[in-house]
């Protein structure tokens, strides 16, 4: 966990100005003394401490990239200590985007044992590309179920979050997504749609046979669009391979 | 023309009203947390309507190039409510720090009972501790005693007066209010309250100084264009275009230019966008 603090206040430093960094420290040593300040400090962070992304060459379109409100928020929560798992409902069942964003971020570096398991769940449920985003990380996927990483996945694909980007999603790649995926990619094809290139070395972890085959038949099916969105889709494939 | 209505209850509007207040120049709006037609009987409607001032309904402004802000209290009427009012002034603080948040509001007088006046008391301290100011509504009933006991109030609790709106006067009250330090607000409604012509009449006599013109417009009867209005009869009995902007955009600016929290740089909109994955479109986008 000191790892942890030690480089978000370097990045925080680095991004923001003194004002916003001292309010911060402030902030934080207010929390270490009176833990239910951050009832009130936590809404603040993002106007007080600023939102840019953290790492400056981040794209701020990038739903991935930690914002300094996230590292903020993820400062006042380690502030919490073993505390940090009392205010972590009402924080979050309080909080506007941003803060839900900020606590699921916060997840992994925090002593709350499975508490934060229902905020994901909330938090994949919603159709809020950050909150989404933000929840599958490191803890989701240390926790949950194999059919609940194969829906979350499945969520990705479908409102447009890079698959590349869900630190953590590798070892928890069963045979069970690798097909859904390429369910999705054959009925896009179908379609005549696109699909995003990052769906393939999902899919290649297990290739399944039948669905790949039949992405394969979509080749030559007599509908022009069809036979296109099929070699467009396996296009992205082999450019993989290559 | 620019306008900013600093006090309009647009949860109960439609997007025609967006539509047509945009149309007449309104560009910012505070909307001020209030009752709704009907008592709320959990804490939790109160928590799901103010998460709604400062996420949904600033999303649906922005949709229409309207600059949304809000005021977060408890409002008098409920404040009788003893068995919510505990449980609703806890959650204040989680809620007066969020962005957007420009004021403590409504708060005051509705029957003038003790628990009001408690509930007013207790929310002046707690806007202090916030560093905001706080907008007062006075009673449609005996106004003059509510507004004396508002202006007493406030000076007991030793609340700075230039951060302080007193909202709904009349020629009777507005006077005591300016005297007081106070900013003076104006509800200019169609048919009760004030109207537009008796407003340039208490703008021709007492100025422009401290005064605020709102249209209060929420779920009863009222008109949410009636700022414009307001600003087109003052134009007919000759107050200059730097009168108007004074009145109707500088004057707000100023009031709740306090919060530090105004956001006032034109909004960039795409009406396909979404909030928590609702958009303010109904059904496939008609391309055109």
């Amino acid at each position: 966990m000191i790892a942890t603090e030690e480089l978000l206040w370097e990045q925080v430093r680095t991004r923001a100005t003194p004002e916003q960094v001292s309010w911060l420290e402030d902030a934080v040593a207010s929390v270490l003394g009176e833990p239910e300040s951050i009832r009130r400090l936590f809404p603040a962070v993002g106007r007080r401490a600023g939102r840019a992304p953290l790492d400056p060459a981040a794209d701020p379109a990038d739903v991935h990239a930690w914002t300094v409100d996230d590292a903020g928020r993820t400062l006042l929560l380690l502030a919490l200590g073993d505390d940090a798992g009392a205010e972590l409902d009402e924080l979050y069942r309080h909080g506007d985007t941003a803060e839900r964003r900020g606590i699921l971020r916060a997840l992994p570096y925090l002593p709350v044992g499975d508490a934060g398991v229902a905020l994901v769940e909330d938090a994949v449920r919603t159709n809020e590309l950050g909150l989404i985003a933000a929840a599958l990380g490191p803890y989701a996927f240390a926790r949950l179920d194999d059919d609940a990483v194969a829906q979350a996945v499945l969520k990705c694909v479908f409102v447009g979050i890079p698959l590349g980007g869900l630190d953590g999603l590798g070892p928890r790649i069963t045979p069970h997504v690798s097909r859904m995926l390429a369910a999705f990619v054959h009925e896009r094809v179908a379609a005549g749609r696109t699909v995003p290139a990052d769906v393939w070395p999902v899919i290649d972890r297990f290739p399944p046979e039948d669905e790949l085959s039949e992405i394969q038949a979509e080749l030559d099916n007599p509908v022009a669009e069809r036979r296109e969105a099929a070699r467009a889709a396996l296009a992205l494939r082999n450019q993989r391979s290559t | 023309m620019r306008i900013f209505d600093p006090h309009v209850h647009m949860t109960s509007r439609t997007t025609d009203d967006y539509e047509a207040m945009a149309a007449s120049g309104v560009k910012a709006i505070v909307e001020p947390a209030f009752w709704l037609g009907q008592p709320r009987t959990s804490v939790g409607s109160f928590v799901d309507y103010f998460s709604s001032l400062i996420g949904w309904e600033r999303f649906r402004a922005a949709q229409f190039g309207i600059r949304h802000h809000c005021t977060i209290g408890l409002n008098p009427k409920e404040a009788n409510d003893l068995a919510i009012r505990d449980e609703v002034l806890a959650v204040l603080p989680r809620y007066l720090e969020k962005d957007g948040v420009v004021a403590v509001g409504e708060i005051g007088f509705d029957s003038m009972t003790s628990a009001e006046e408690e509930a007013f008391v207790e929310q002046l301290a707690i806007a202090r501790e916030h560093e905001l100011p706080v907008l007062v509504h006075t009673p449609h009933r005996d106004k003059e005693a509510g507004t004396r006991r508002t202006l007493e109030l406030l000076e007991e609790a030793d609340f700075p007066p230039g951060q302080a709106v007193v909202d709904h006067n009349n020629e009777l009250t507005v006077g005591m209010v300016l005297e007081s330090g106070c900013w003076a607000g104006f509800s200019i409604y169609p048919f009760t309250k004030m109207d537009e012509h008796r407003m340039v009449r208490i703008l021709e006599e007492h100025g422009l100084e401290r005064m605020l013109v709102n249209s209060a417009a929420d779920w009863g009867i009222s008109d949410p264009l009636k700022v414009a209005k307001t600003v087109a009869a003052m134009q007919e009995a000759g107050f200059s275009e730097d009168d108007v902007d004074r009145l109707v955009w500088l004057n707000p600016c100023e009031f709740f230019g306090q919060s530090g929290r105004l956001e006032l740089e034109e909004v960039e909109y795409d009406r396909a966008e979404t909030f928590a994955g609702s958009s303010v479109l109904r059904g496939e986008r008609v391309e055109t």
